[in-house]
């Protein structure tokens, strides 16, 4: 497939070969591998803020501000939003980027939406070395935005430095969301639409369900804000800002990169043994033929893994 | 097999659908046509990006190219199609992107569509235009991958 030089359309800056590299992992096209390993050779990770929590609360039009910020400290920023695909036809209407608008012609403003052909946790399949190609091309902060979230896409946090969920007054979903495990992964709470009435209330939930938790060292700043008349930008800033400042202080900023290294490895692995399981079971009689006599799997899961290299099975699962 | 099951099957085997980036251009106000037209290419397995109201040619060809978008589908009742849907063609060949497709809709009277295919759209689909005539013209045009 890759019928132009990537690796060169994205040296030279050409933001074609960025948007295509993009799509080819989106693809999972193998031969992506050549160019993330040509390009891995000095690139920087950026920093990567993500955006989460319910449908309509007002993400991606705080990242438009926030957007608007960053720019305004010279910093090349670049948005991953991310909308779900319809289970039947596997298409999408991708509409964060109409929040985004003034930023369009913006070259130091780069904004891709993606569909999560199907992957759950909030996030698509591609988002982590897409990450990795938008530091090579430069990008000094990546903006993720997940699907709005329901109650268990949680994947953000395992990609994003710091992670903010953001609620609204009202609606209830406030308390939903907290009951959901969002607690855990929020690295800041913001509470948009602090122009509407019950922000303060939603606040002080927030903060009496902190207080209910166990005592961290980082304590989930809670911040409001008004994403469309542009009130708290600078705040919520502040407090990823003092959330960064804390990760360094304390070597968690190491730890959770090499975890996340770690993750993502792992999901590799699995991702290729997925892969060469399904060839198996399509194409290899034997291992069809089992599955199909045994009317149970974890046979023919064993022989596949076998066939893969024997120590792939977990010792536990081993007869 | 169940509609169901046969998207389970495209999960599995990496999807590779048409992108298509969606636009209402210069100030026109008109936009249950693109709205349906979303909704139906949404239903027929494109992705689409819809960028939303008062765009410049300018905006649609960044947005096409940073979202690697192989369509772009312009949408027009304002009456200034002789005008904006070239300058969107014009903008690609600038950019030398010349291989992304530019069709539209909208308010457009027959002799300028001719004009216009002339002119590197290619093609139009005015009032009245069934949905899956639209969806036929784009699967056409580019057959499952
Ligand atoms: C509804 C309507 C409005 C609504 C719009 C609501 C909205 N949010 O969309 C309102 C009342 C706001 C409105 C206002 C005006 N309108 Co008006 N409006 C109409 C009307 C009656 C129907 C349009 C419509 O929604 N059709 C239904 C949809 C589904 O059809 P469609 O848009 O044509 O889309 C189909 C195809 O065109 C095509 N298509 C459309 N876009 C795209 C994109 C792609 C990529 C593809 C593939 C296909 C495609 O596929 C669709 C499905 O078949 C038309 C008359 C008409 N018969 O078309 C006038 C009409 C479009 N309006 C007109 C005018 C003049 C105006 C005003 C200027 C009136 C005024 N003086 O104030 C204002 C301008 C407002 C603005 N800001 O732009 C004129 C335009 C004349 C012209 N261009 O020569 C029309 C034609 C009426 C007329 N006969 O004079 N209008
Ligand atoms: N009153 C008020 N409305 C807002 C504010 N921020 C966003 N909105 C509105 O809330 C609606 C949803 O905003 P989006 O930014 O699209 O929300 P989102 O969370 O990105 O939505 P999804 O991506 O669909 O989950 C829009 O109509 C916005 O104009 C705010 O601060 N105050
Ligand atoms: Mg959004």
């Amino acid at each position: 497939m890759p019928e132009r030089n990537l690796l060169a359309e994205f040296k030279a800056g050409n933001i074609r070969g960025l948007a295509r590299a993009i799509s080819l992992v989106e693809q999972r096209d193998p031969s992506v591998r050549h160019l993330l390993e040509a390009l891995a050779n000095g690139a920087r990770r950026p920093r990567v803020l993500g955006f989460t929590g319910a449908p309509g609360t007002g993400k991606s039009t705080l990242v438009d501000a926030l957007v608007g910020n960053l720019r305004e400290s010279k910093l090349r920023v670049a948005v991953l939003a991310v909308d779900p695909n319809s289970p039947y036809s596997g298409g999408a209407i991708l509409g964060d980027r109409i929040r985004m608008q003034r930023h369009a012609l913006d070259p130091g403003v780069y904004i891709r939406s993606m569909g999560a052909r199907g992957h759950l946790g909030g996030l698509s399949v591609a988002s982590r070395e897409a990450v990795r190609l938008l530091g090579a091309f430069g990008f000094d902060e990546v903006i993720l935005e997940t699907v709005g979230v329901g109650q268990s896409e949680l994947e953000v946090a395992a990609i994003a430095d710091t992670t903010l969920v953001v609620l609204t007054p009202g609606l209830g979903d406030g308390v939903q969301m907290l009951k959901a495990g969002i607690m855990e992964i929020a690295d800041v709470f913001v509470v948009n639409k602090a122009d509407l009435p019950g922000a303060q209330k939603t606040m002080q939930e927030i903060r009496s369900m902190l207080n209910m938790g166990p005592k961290l060292s980082w304590r989930a700043p809670i911040v409001g804000a008004s994403a469309i008349k542009g009130e708290g930008v600078v705040e919520v800033l502040a407090a990823v800002e003092r959330h960064r400042a804390h990760l360094e202080a304390t070597g968690e900023a190491a730890k959770r990169a090499e975890a996340r290294l770690k993750d993502e490895a792992a999901d590799l692995v699995a991702e290729w043994a997925r892969a060469q399981a399904r060839r198996l079971l399509d194409h290899d009689e034997a291992v069809a033929g089992r599955l199909r006599r045994d009317r149970i799997p974890y046979a023919a899961a064993e022989e596949i893994l076998t066939r893969a290299g024997g120590r792939l099975v977990p010792e536990a699962a081993r007869t | 097999m169940s509609e169901l099951a046969a998207a389970g099957a495209q999960v599995e085997e990496p999807a590779r659908p048409v992108r298509i980036v969606l636009a209402k251009v210069g100030l026109d106000g008109h936009d249950r046509g693109v709205k349906v037209v979303a909704r139906a290419l949404r239903d027929a397995g494109f992705e689409i990006i819809y960028t939303g109201l008062r765009q410049t040619p300018q905006m649609v060809v960044e947005a096409a190219l940073q979202e690697d978008a192989q369509v772009i589908g312009l949408s027009l009742h304002s009456g200034a199609h002789m005008t904006l849907f070239p300058a969107v063609v014009e903008e690609l060949r600038r950019r030398r992107a010349e291989d992304i497709v530019v069709f539209g809709g909208g308010i457009v009277p027959e002799d300028d569509i001719v004009e216009l295919k002339k002119q590197g759209v290619a093609e139009i689909f005015t009032p009245g235009a069934p949905l899956q005539s639209i969806i036929d013209w784009l699967r056409n045009r580019f057959p499952a991958r």
